[in-house]
């Protein structure tokens, strides 16, 4: 019942700030809509008794990816309202109605299909994050190595594309301030 | 010894390939004497496969196999015996003297070098035609000297005559080619082997019907490469090419092939005598039948071709009445003379500029002496008579047409030597005595070069002693594989009666031929008379082909182009426009901004979710669907 | 009132929807961003629902997998938006025409 509850109300609470970070006009609200909505997933893994997932899901995505966009958003003008010319076709949403069922409909055929046995059974006996590490540092060795891996480039990436010539805010000067610039600079 | 197969054989390949490998430059002397040397090099290793054979001994041998799946084995094997090494001789000698002379003949043309590679190639597959010890590998230098055949006689393909000539060469070929390959087939069928030897060993127990079927198929191959009748128009046209072609391929060789085809399948041929009478009779009437259009042919080597034909139908009247050795012997002899009258005159046409018509000649005699002699002995070969190879060898066909008791066959060919001796000495009188008409069109007539008459005299020589040297040894060897047959008339008053009075009949019509042509007087009535006119139209034939064939096959052919035209092609541009027009209207798509873009993927992924949907719900559901179906 | 599998995966398909609608309706780059986001979370959610319900850990270890590599695709694709901004001074898609065929 308890788990019933919770469902319905994360559902619902998703949903709604899915829905305002897609539709609202302020990049400030979509942001803080989409931080809140990353919140309220992790509840689904509490739920889930994913205990593991849920903290990363808090920490990476509401803490480091969010505060990530948040940074990256001063550099933008934020609090003016975004001037878009939404597509007005019916289109989208029915397209994206229909390709969400049809993905769906490929993830669970398997599923629905046939009986899949466990290759790394959940033991309720041990802690979920204890579990996790165990799978993590043996069978996915290799992969969370290259997970690291490409964190770091990414990690640097971000670094030198945005990093670069920080202390000039070409957003300031003039289009003939700037191909100079970029003239001396290249 | 086995080594001396290989030599005779690849010897001309070497010297063709070598030849080739210059065939886009300019000329070069070193190539054609290679390639002579090559094919000297290959009559060297002929002959001592002929001592060899004549010792008793016969080779074959297998280079390797060719194609081998399940029962069907057939290996490059090729084997020298009584009949092929005959062959080889001729082959070799032949082309030995041709490729010398044609070094000089060839002298000024620029694609000397391109030439030595088609002859040589030539000879190389007409080895092979000759040596080898099953069917296929005959078909195959049956074919190849097909190929050469129609490199050689267009071998100026600028000449529209020349492309015409070499293309009607090698499609009459192809349609007997085929009636060959049936043959080839017919007796794989149902002996299960396509080699001499497995044919032979059970060709006499096999049923009649079937031997008639194949002997009947193989002839009609034979027909084609030896242009007989009805296949025969192309041999004519064919002296659109150089000379020594004529001479090699249209005289002395390829055009023997289909002789040498029924001489070589004799078991076959002397199972089925009803096959054996008709090619019997078809020989005689070809023999008469060229005969009859070389009288009163105006091009010098026209004449000579046709010449060839006839004497081709002489050695099928041989062949036909089972008298192979007599076939190979004529054509032995034949090819030595023949080659050299068409050396003879290839010179004449050298020093006439090109000029193929004797009536434009006349008294080239004195300036060409050398050529005039070996001309003349040519041609008293040729009329057959005593003690020159025509002798020994034709006279031996009107004696077995005689003796297998076929009076009318023997009344034809006693005809046709007539014609024969006539038309011969009508050109050699016609070129060499009388008035000298060159001077009236200005040219300038000169003897060839002396190392070309040089290389000639071996076949003058041969021409000359063929008869009376080499029959008796030659009789010795071949019936150790042909069938024996002394072809002697026992009354010797009818004997000396026959050969005399042929003797004599023959000398007449040379002398008539001296009468009519020694001032080269031309008759206009008798050249505006009908038979003056079928004559000289060669029947009409060609034209009547023309009517039947060619006409209706170009009007099928157009009908063809329209309907490719209109049916195929607009089918390929219309799945062309198809794709243009969808193109012109979704272009559209593309236009550089990112989010329709991002719609346009999204469309595509449902399309191609759809998909897998749709088929994984077929697959999964099959049953159900099929029984719903009402399956 | 039992909470089952199928729940999940209904969440799930919300979400995406609601995450391609974002994708296909907005202009601006940042929130073409932030669905994308919200792409990846409804998958994950979907992935973590079925790990738990066939109890096997592999749907949780390709959600731990997708959130890294959704961490640093933010990091790269910010990084090339900043710079993005800096020459052009705007981040709208209907601006961004050069790949026009």
């Amino acid at each position: 019942m308890f788990e019933a509850i919770a469902f319905y109300l994360f559902s619902f609470l998703t949903i709604v700030m899915f829905w305002i970070t897609v539709t609202t006009k302020h990049s400030l609200y979509a942001l803080t809509a989409l931080a809140a909505g990353m919140i309220f997933i992790s509840a689904f893994f509490f739920i889930l008794g994913a205990d593991f997932m849920g903290v990363v899901q808090i920490i990476v995505y509401s803490g480091a990816v969010m505060a990530l966009y948040a940074f990256g958003m001063m550099f933008f003008d934020t609090t003016r309202e975004l001037k878009e010319k939404p597509t007005k076709t019916r289109l989208v949403p029915i397209l994206g109605a229909l390709a969400a069922l049809l993905v769906v409909l490929m993830v669970i055929a398997p599923v629905v299909g046939e009986n899949i046995t466990a290759h790394y059974p959940i033991d309720v006996a041990i802690g979920n994050s204890q579990a996790i590490g165990m799978v993590l540092f043996t069978k996915y060795l290799v992969p969370f190595e290259l997970a690291a891996v490409m964190l770091l480039v990414a990690m640097i990436g971000g670094i030198v594309l945005a990093g670069k010539m920080m202390d000039e805010d070409y957003s300031s000067l003039s289009e003939e301030q700037i191909d100079e610039k970029e003239g001396a600079v290249s | 010894m086995e080594m001396f197969v290989y030599i005779a054989l690849f010897a001309p390949l070497v010297g063709s390939l070598t030849a080739g490998l210059f065939g886009a430059q300019k000329k070069s002397l070193m190539v054609g004497v290679f390639a002579s040397g090559m094919l000297f090099t290959s009559f060297i290793a002929s002959l001592l496969l002929l001592v060899q054979v004549l010792q008793g001994h016969t080779f074959h041998v297998e280079m390797m196999t060719w194609i081998k799946t399940g029962d069907f084995n057939v290996p490059f094997g090729f084997v020298v015996n009584e009949v092929s090494v005959t062959m080889m001789m001729v082959v070799t000698t032949v082309s030995t003297v041709v490729h010398v002379y044609a070094i000089g003949y060839m002298d000024h043309d620029k694609s000397f070098n391109r030439f030595f590679a088609y002859l040589s190639a030539f000879v190389f597959s007409m080895m092979i035609l000759v040596m080898s010890d099953n069917l296929l590998g005959l078909f195959i230098g049956w074919e190849g000297v097909g190929v050469c055949s129609w490199l050689l006689i267009g071998f100026w393909y600028h000449k529209e005559s020349a492309t015409w000539a070499a293309n009607e060469a090698f499609i009459m070929n192809r349609i007997a080619d085929l009636a060959m390959l049936v043959g080839i087939f017919t007796l794989y069928w149902n002996l299960g082997t396509i080699s001499y030897e497995g044919i032979f060993a059970t060709v006499g127990t096999a049923d009649h019907g079937m031997l008639v079927t194949a002997a009947a198929f193989l002839f009609v191959g034979a027909m084609g490469k030896s242009a007989q009748f009805p296949l025969h128009t192309w041999l004519a046209d064919a002296m659109e090419g150089p000379t020594p072609v004529s001479a090699l391929i249209h005289a002395a060789t390829m055009v023997t092939a289909g002789v040498y085809l029924v001489v070589r399948m004799n078991p076959l041929y002397d199972l089925v005598p009803e096959v054996g009478i008709v090619i019997a009779s078809l020989g005689a009437f070809v023999a008469m039948f060229a005969a009859t259009m070389a009288l009163v042919n105006r091009d010098m080597k026209r004449i000579i071709a046709y010449s060839t034909l006839s004497q081709l139908g002489y050695m099928f009247v041989a062949a036909g009445l089972g008298a192979y050795w007599v076939a190979l012997f004529h054509l032995m002899a034949h090819a030595f003379f023949k080659a050299l009258l068409f050396l003879g005159a290839g010179n004449v046409m050298h020093a006439m500029s090109d000029e193929l018509d004797p009536f434009k000649m006349g008294g080239l005699g004195k300036p060409m002496m050398w050529t005039f002699i070996m001309m003349t002995l040519a041609s008293i070969a040729l009329a057959g008579f005593f003690p020159l190879a025509g002798f020994f060898s034709k006279d031996l066909i009107l004696e077995v047409a005689f003796v297998g008791g076929h009076p009318i066959l023997y009344t034809v060919l006693l005809l046709t030597a007539g014609l024969t001796a006539f038309y011969s000495f009508r050109l050699v009188f016609l070129i060499f005595t009388g008035e000298e008409r060159y001077k009236l069109f200005g040219f300038h007539p000169h003897e060839a070069y002396k190392y070309m008459l040089i290389a000639m005299s071996p076949l003058l020589v041969l021409a000359i002693i063929t008869g009376f040297t080499f029959k008796g040894g030659y009789y010795e060897m071949v019936t150790a594989l042909l069938p024996a047959g002394e072809y002697h008339i026992h009354n010797p008053i009818v004997y000396w009666i026959m050969t005399i009075g042929t003797q004599l009949f023959v000398g007449a019509a040379v002398l008539y031929a001296w009468i009519k042509y020694k001032n080269a007087k031309v008759d206009k009535k008798v050249e505006a008379g009908f038979f003056y006119q079928l004559l000289f139209n060669q029947y009409y034939i060609p034209k009547i082909y023309d009517e039947v064939f060619s006409k209706p096959y170009a009007e099928l052919s157009k009908m063809c182009w329209k309907l490719d035209n209109t049916v195929v092609d607009a089918t390929v541009d219309g799945i062309a426009h198809v794709f243009y027009g969808t193109a012109e209207k979704t272009h559209t798509m593309q236009d550089g901004n990112l989010s329709s873009m991002l719609r346009w993927m999204v469309i595509g992924l449902v399309a191609l979710i759809v998909t897998a949907v749709i088929f994984i719900g077929i697959t999964v559901n099959a049953d159900a669907i099929m029984k719903l179906l009402g399956h | 009132m039992e909470i089952t599998l199928t729940h999940y995966l209904v969440l799930s398909t919300i979400l995406f929807s609601i995450g391609l609608i974002g994708v296909m309706r907005r202009k601006n780059l940042l929130m073409l961003f932030f669905a994308t986001e919200i792409l990846l979370n409804s998958v994950n959610v979907a992935l973590v629902a079925i790990s738990h319900y066939y109890g096997d850990f592999t749907g949780q270890m390709f959600a731990f997998f997708i959130i890294a590599i959704a961490a640093s695709e933010v990091a790269i694709g910010l990084g090339l938006l900043v710079l993005w901004f800096k020459q052009y001074n705007t981040i709208d898609l209907d601006n961004m025409k050069s790949m026009k065929g």
